[in-house]
């Protein structure tokens, strides 16, 4: 139910470190299942990767209109 | 943040990644080995442009090199610091060429730009009583410059307190796409600042109407000092290329570290440190020490709080000067604003007697720190994101 709706964490257009914050406390608050991050900039994508993997989340990433979509999942 | 988690339907299965070799530049570019590259290219061509004829342990400096600009074209009259810098013009250019061919040049802006004016010019006013941003600090150590110790640690107190800031809710807003002219002003702009620098016409009047400068160019002092403008370019270029694809930055340096213990941007400051001391070494400008050291003071205490005020500025900013000038070479209209209020800065720290010089802090300039400090906390702490 609750565990297993994914989370999509809206980070477009926000400079560092907000996005990683923003990820971070997401990806804190739960153990494990599917969260979104939804970026604009190629930089924001390397970094909610970057900080995804050492958090132990497998990481895809979409295209998506204004940007991308990371698709983290544990 | 209530306004940033939402709950959404289930993803699709990721696809199977093709990895061709335009997908292997890609992780090369995003891997820490990118960032040590920058880092170590930066440092080494540095230290060569000292070797031809920039200033001492002054090869790149986005605060000084601005500060050149804006005596250039009159904004100050201190007359040994005007050159119209081909190193910026290049950052911004290579910067700008390199997104354009990978796809990242995107016009956006509307995140406070008018507060990242203030933040640039108060962060220049740092970097300018401690003489260097945050590029040149580690190009001073990489050249035995000891001063740049205390700036150093100064620059990690106010990454450190910019980092708080964020932690309390501080937060500038989102920035949005933006239509195309938004992202091509700073470019065009570097390209008159390079017809500028190149036909050096004579626009100003003097009392008899003949023409005078500006432009002008120093005939003494770190402004007289400068490679050929080719070399310089062509080094900008290079460092604006590898720095916006491999996000290079030197208060993600240390934020990063702060924030989370992550390095992947720290290896490149010891990179860039390492670039320019083994560089120095080889060719005999390595030359440790406190006193006399090239366009150095050495009040412990202002170098120090110089760079608290440029450490706090640009963490709120989001990235170091040099990342400020790649973020606008990608269309970043908040970044090139930002820019703007460096130059803006740069001119107000002469004309006001804010900036320092080799015999120490300028008249009114801890002052300027003090209320630099005042006013980034009431920006740390007024910009905060409401509860809805």
């Amino acid at each position: 139910m609750a565990d297993t709706d994914p989370i999509i964490v809206d980070v477009r257009g926000l400079s560092c470190p907000q996005p990683v914050i923003a990820t971070h406390q997401a990806l804190g608050a739960r153990p494990g299942g599917h969260v979104q991050v939804l970026v604009d900039t190629g930089a924001q994508r390397d970094n909610v990767s970057r900080l995804a993997r050492r958090e132990g989340w497998a990481v895809a990433v979409e295209p998506a209109d204004d940007g991308f979509r990371v698709l983290l999942s544990k | 943040m209530a306004s940033i988690t939402s709950k959404g339907p289930a993803p699709p299965e990721p696809g199977a990644a093709k990895e061709g070799p335009m997908a292997l530049l890609n992780r090369f570019f995003a891997s820490r080995w990118a960032v040590i590259v920058t880092g170590a290219v930066t440092g080494t061509l540095a230290a060569l442009l000292v070797h031809a004829g920039n200033p001492g342990n002054m090869g790149f400096c986005t605060a000084c090199f601005l500060r050149d600009i804006a005596g250039a074209v009159g904004l100050h009259r201190a007359a040994v610091v005007q050159y119209i810098r081909p190193e910026i013009i290049g950052v911004v250019l290579g910067a700008a060429f390199a997104a354009i061919l990978f796809g990242e040049f995107k016009p956006r802006n509307g995140s406070a730009p008018v507060v990242r004016f203030v933040l640039g010019m108060l962060g220049m006013i740092g970097a300018l009583v401690f003489l260097g941003c945050t590029w040149r600090v580690y190009l001073r150590l990489g050249g035995g410059d000891w001063n740049a110790i205390p700036g150093i640690l100064g620059l990690i107190v106010g990454v450190f307190v910019g980092v708080q800031f964020f932690k309390l809710g501080y937060d500038p807003g989102r920035s949005r796409p933006a239509r195309a002219g938004v992202g091509w002003v700073m470019p065009v702009l570097m390209l008159a600042a390079l017809a500028l620098l190149i036909f050096e016409p004579k626009l100003g009047r003097n009392a008899g109407g003949e023409p005078a400068g500006p432009i002008f160019s120093s005939e003494n002092g770190p402004g007289s000092q400068h490679a050929a403008v080719a070399l310089a370019l062509g080094v900008g270029l290079v460092i604006g290329f590898l720095a916006q694809r491999s996000r290079f930055c030197t208060i993600a340096g240390v934020r990063d570290f702060i924030l989370m213990r992550d390095t992947h941007f720290t290896v490149g400051i010891v990179a860039l440190v390492l670039g320019a001391l083994v560089t120095n070494l080889a060719l005999g400008q390595f030359k440790p020490g406190f006193t006399g050291q090239p366009v150095a003071h050495t009040d412990t205490l202002w170098n120090f709080a110089g760079m608290v005020l440029v450490g706090l500025a640009f963490t709120l900013a989001g990235g170091c000067p040099g990342r400020q000038l790649i973020l606008a070479g990608e269309g970043d209209g908040d970044a090139a604003v930002m820019v703007l209020g460096m130059l803006v800065g740069a001119a107000f720290a002469h004309n006001f007697s804010l900036a320092s010089s080799p015999a120490g802090p300028g008249a009114f300039g801890p002052a300027a720190i003090i209320v630099g400090l005042v006013v980034i906390s009431l920006i740390g702490l007024g910009l905060r994101e409401r509860v809805a």
